[in-house]
């Protein structure tokens, strides 16, 4: 699963990529945004949103393997 | 036409065209967004635009369209950089084709309102106040909810 964090989450993490091979047991996007909070506690923030293949998702969207998931925070407007 | 690229653009042209693709218009307004080259007493010096592809484009083409249909418009052209950019820089083109002046004046102004609160970049001002991101300020969510009044 590709995994993209975006803006000041990029800066918190330090990177703006995985790529990480999902567990059988992460299903939706809550369950995803605990594993990775664990090594990065930045995706915990409640203002960081995420996006699974191009829309907004909630946490209890479905998530799997070929998807490709954004972490952003507020947006900046144009 | 809507457009989210890195490259530069010409306003003059932009207008052009979309008179061409308006030719019953009886108003074209227009706004040309530049870098500004500071923030109070903070010297910019880059501005650092990152967008995420579709998620960008299709979020904009949605306000596009809002705007398209609440102010009946022939058309209209959005135009948005991402990227690093320097002040004095254009940065966003807006620009709507209507019967009328008045829809065409009301359609760019709440199109850049929108944009300003809504539209999916991420900014950050790098100058001589070190790094730092941007959000909307105060100003620009009031001007925002200015287009929730019922008149």
């Amino acid at each position: 699963m590709k995994i993209l964090f975006l803006g000041r989450v990029a800066d918190a993490l330090g990177m703006r990529q995985i790529d990480l091979a999902l567990p059988a047991d992460i299903a939706d996007v809550e369950a995803l945004r605990c594993l990775l909070g664990n090594d990065y506690p930045a995706l915990l923030d409640p203002t960081v949103r995420v996006i699974v293949n191009d829309a907004v998702a909630l946490g209890s969207q479905p998530v799997a393997a070929d998807d490709e998931v954004a972490f952003f925070p507020p947006v900046s407007g144009g | 036409m809507i457009r989210v690229q890195p490259e530069p653009f010409d306003p003059a042209i932009e207008l052009d065209a979309l008179a061409g693709r308006a030719p019953g218009a009886g108003a074209i307004a227009s706004f040309v967004g530049l870098v500004r080259p500071s923030t109070g007493e903070t010297t910019v010096d880059q501005l650092i635009l990152e967008q995420y592809g579709n998620f960008t484009l299709a979020t904009v083409n949605a306000i596009a369209e809002a705007g398209k249909t609440r102010f009946a418009l022939l058309d209209l052209t959005i135009i948005h950089r991402f990227g690093t950019l320097s002040p004095g820089e254009a940065i966003v083109f807006v620009a709507a084709a209507a019967s009328h002046r008045r829809a065409a004046f009301d359609a760019v102004d709440y199109l850049m309102d929108r944009l300003k609160t809504e539209a999916p970049f991420w900014k950050r001002e790098q100058g001589s106040a070190g790094s730092h991101w941007i959000e909307p300020t105060p100003d620009d969510h009031a001007a925002r909810r200015r287009w929730e009044l019922k008149t």
